[in-house]
């Protein structure tokens, strides 16, 4: 408890809460810009926290992450741009909302579930860091290999409507992530000589293409419908956001248990935990069919998800100097920098610095409900804004945001080049979420499953050799085999169906 | 009226005063004149990243200028190594020169060699080490090396980072100088040298080459267990690992190194400018801080010295490759 007291002392100093607001805006900004993100963001971060004391540092890049992972879903409801791919699963879900006038209220439910995730996250950082660091350390390429599998039979759950056109969207990612030099060989694939496009291509252009380009084209061919004028308004419905969280409480409960464990493994984080909380969302749904017309449920599950794992990430980091995702790598590098050396004694050692660090947390996760509101408020007038003015200004910063990731023109052409691709995908009802999942887990999928082959030398049983692999992989082949036995038992039923009918017309 | 021959001669007189007017102060003026940019071949936020903006602030004292850190990634550090390289040499552009350079130029890849840049200094080395799981049977790299050879090939499993890498190569130059086929123990590419500890410590993988600097925090939590370093001398944070050569007698030494230079035909008075700003910035109590907290040790080479080491790693780092097949 003395640690804790200590704690308490080092953060509630009016310069800390000054940094940790500081932050927050900053947060906001960063994570409602397509361009920048969280890792972007962080690292702007860095060159000013050399100035800052440990506890103003750490807490600083915290927030900002904690910020602009919620940030994200502002642009994604109000304008179908999510902001940060965390947000990407279910930034049509929240737009259909919009459209709807509920907006406001969808952009409050996701807050309020934000924090909730966060707080649920930063308790398992603060009591139980040293288990789930264990848990992660458990993972092989063989349970990493079953988790990307199960992050991309999500695609088809939430391309729930077209599920063939959701898997074509997400065999595009896929490929896409296997451009530049294979991890393996060293060898250069589909590069076509270019040396720009040997390390792959980076999805974040990827991403504001396919969602912003993409949405500044349709409005330019399709002028926006007539029942868009019920958006201009977006009430925020106090009652109406908890009525939503107390009915989904156990989407909450989940959402926020999967963004734990998921972000603690080094190498998944809060865009897979998003995901697969929104796809385990619709599979335990009892409306399944709701989903994709504006319904909170799934929402409610993954902004909760990838709050969480936003706190979670820093467990491997302070446990084993091993970073959850890339902020963390960042991170790891500030905590040297502060003589915070990783490692499972930081939180008998450094005691007071650790715990200060989760009480920043939490103070984070607090502040992000007004300064959130406030965000809400003020991005709800966006839509109050003349297309005429706002698209130009969302193609120029999206190209801008686009053309720093590398500092070169590559971003920008991929961003282009993405945002003509998905303006046709989108006209021809594909949805194009899938891709970026395909994205994110490509990479994951092809490199856990070629590390363990070359491992096992070609042993395909290796990937059920192992407790928690095996029911991964069954739970995963399960969740492929359901939907198949179902239709097969529809079809032999309609068969016998049509055949009790010629009977009787005998 | 003017005639054109007229207007001509007046127009090149105008510029040329103009151009004087311009060139005028900048010649009175000392380099630096305006911030100097230093490119940086790789993403934010990774080891030669934080080296980089760490020395790049640190160096804006004695410049009287800032340095500003441009990250340039893509195709495996070429693209940036080639803008720093290409662009013009007036001291207003310099960068950072890694390890993997010489290793693209041994795979043909670029030929960007030592003779395409001016070097001001080397600031870091980073020994290779070889580490095993706590679990592991193995407590010396002796044991290790000779099950290595009495057991059939395809027993054991290595990994650090990505085929062809620094960490592949020390691994497998190794072997080499303890007289093993490298092609005995399986290469698991990885995603650098934290991605394959965490491999090492779930018991995925047999060795494992990051530097001790790396890894020592999962030594301290008691999960990874280091053999031996490869750097010429033990690492100061852990005096107990012994080198190479103490623990099995061999002269094999392997490291990363991170060099600061400019593109070639950088004068020699603005290099010296450079090369002392490098220096102060080096010896800065900030900077030391930092390596220190890091665990990254600071080693220092001036320009001619720095030259002549990135010249021969051009060609060491080849004949390894060459002699472990990865070419």
């Amino acid at each position: 408890m003395e640690p804790l007291f200590a704690a308490f002392d080092l953060v509630f100093r009016w310069e800390i809460i000054a940094v940790i607001l500081g932050s927050c805006v900053f947060g906001i900004f960063a994570g409602a810009m397509p361009g920048i993100s969280a890792t972007v963001a962080v690292a702007l971060l860095v060159p000013i926290t050399f100035f800052m004391e440990p506890v103003a540092a750490l807490a600083a890049i915290a927030t900002a992450v904690a910020m602009a992972i919620f940030a994200g879903d502002l642009p994604g409801a109000l304008l179908r741009i999510p902001g940060m791919p965390a947000s990407a699963a279910y930034a049509e879900e929240a737009h259909e909302m919009t459209m709807k006038g509920q907006g406001g209220t969808i952009l409050m439910v996701s807050l309020l579930c934000s924090v909730l995730g966060g707080l649920v996250g930063t308790l398992a950082l603060a009591f139980s860091a040293p288990l789930l660091a264990d848990f992660a350390l458990e993972f092989q390429y063989y349970e990493y290999f079953w988790l990307a599998c199960l992050g991309l039979s999500t695609a088809a759950l939430v391309a729930a409507k077209n599920p063939v056109k959701g898997m074509i969207s997400l065999s595009i990612g896929l490929l896409l992530a296997t451009v530049g030099l294979d991890m393996i060989s060293g060898q250069p694939r589909f590069t076509f000589g270019t040396l720009g496009l040997m390390e792959g291509i980076h999805f974040i252009p990827v991403m504001i293409g396919i969602f912003a380009i993409a949405e500044v084209l349709r409005t330019l061919i399709h002028p926006p419908r007539a029942d868009a004028r019920n958006a201009r308004v977006q009430k925020i419905d106090f009652r109406e956001a908890y009525r939503i969280i107390w009915r989904y409480k156990a989407n909450l409960a989940r959402g926020s248990l999967f963004g734990t464990l998921i972000g603690a493994l080094p190498g998944a984080g809060s865009d897979i935990a998003a995901w697969v909380s929104y796809g385990y969302a619709r599979k335990r749904s009892k409306t399944p069919e709701k989903f994709g017309t504006g319904h909170p449920e799934g929402i409610v599950a993954a902004s909760a998800s990838n709050n969480a794992a936003t706190s979670s990430t820093w467990v491997p980091s302070l446990v084993f100097g091993i970073p959850g995702d890339s902020v963390t790598a960042i991170v790891i590098g500030v905590l040297f920098l502060k003589g915070l050396e990783p490692g499972p004694n930081v939180f008998i050692e450094n005691a007071p610095l650790v715990y200060s660090i989760f009480v920043s947390f939490f103070i984070a996760n607090l502040v992000l409900i007004p300064v959130g509101y406030v965000a809400i408020r003020a991005a709800s007038q966006l839509l109050k804004v003349s297309n005429n003015i706002l698209m130009p200004i969302i193609l120029i910063f999206t190209l801008v945001g686009a053309y720093s990731i590398n500092n070169s023109m590559m971003g920008v052409g991929v961003a282009l080049a993405a945002g003509i691709g998905s303006f046709f995908m989108q006209e021809n009802d594909f949805p194009v979420a899938p891709l970026i999942l395909g994205m994110v887990i490509g990479t994951l999928l092809e490199q856990n499953f070629m590390q363990a082959m070359i491992a096992q030398q070609g042993d395909l049983t290796a990937f059920f050799s192992r407790p928690i692999a095996a029911s991964l992989g069954v739970v995963t082949i399960l969740i492929w085999v359901t939907p198949l036995v179902g239709a097969v038992r529809r079809w032999r039923n309609r068969q016998r169906a049509g055949a009790a009918d010629g009977n009787q017309n005998v | 009226m003017i005639s054109k021959t007229e207007f001509r001669s007046g127009l090149a007189a105008a510029l040329i005063a103009s151009a004087a007017l311009l060139a005028g102060p900048a010649a009175a003026q000392e380099w630096p004149e305006r911030p100097i940019t230093l490119i940086m071949p790789w993403g934010a936020g990774g080891g030669t990243d934080t080296v980089a903006r760490t020395l790049a602030a640190a160096m804006e004292g004695p410049l009287g200028q800032p340095v500003n850190v441009v990250n340039r990634t893509g195709g495996s550090g070429i693209i940036g190594h080639t803008a720093m390289a290409t662009a013009a040499p007036d001291g207003y552009t310099i960068g950072t020169i890694n390890v993997d350079l010489s290793q693209l130029v041994c795979q043909g890849l670029t030929d960007l060699t030592a003779s395409k840049f001016t070097h001001i200094a080397l600031i870091n080395t980073e020994p290779a080490a070889v580490s095993v799981s706590a679990e592991s049977e193995f407590t010396s790299l002796e044991d290790a090396l000779q099950a290595i050879r009495d057991n059939p090939p395809g027993t054991y499993t290595a990994s650090g980072s990505g085929t062809g890498s620094i960490y592949h190569l020390a691994w497998a130059g190794l072997l080499v100088a303890a007289d093993i086929d490298p092609g005995r123990v399986i290469w698991v590419p990885s995603q650098g040298g934290g991605p394959s500890l965490q491999d090492a410590a779930s018991g995925s993988i047999d060795f494992v080459t990051p530097p001790l600097s790396t890894a020592a925090p999962l030594i301290k939590a008691g999960r990874i267990r280091p053999l031996a370093t490869m750097g010429a001398e033990r690492f100061s944070g852990l005096p107990d690992v012994p080198t190479v050569n103490e623990a099995v007698g061999l002269d094999w030494t392997s490291q990363t190194w991170r060099m600061i230079g400019a593109p070639a035909g950088l004068s020699d008075d603005v290099r010296d400018k450079l090369t002392n700003a490098v220096r102060t910035a080096f010896d800065s109590a900030v900077f030391t801080e930092f390596m220190d907290g890091r665990g990254f040790a600071k080693t220092w080479m001036g320009p001619e010295e720095a030259r002549a080491f990135h010249e021969s790693e051009d060609t060491a780092i080849c004949e390894v490759m060459e002699a472990a097949g990865m070419l």
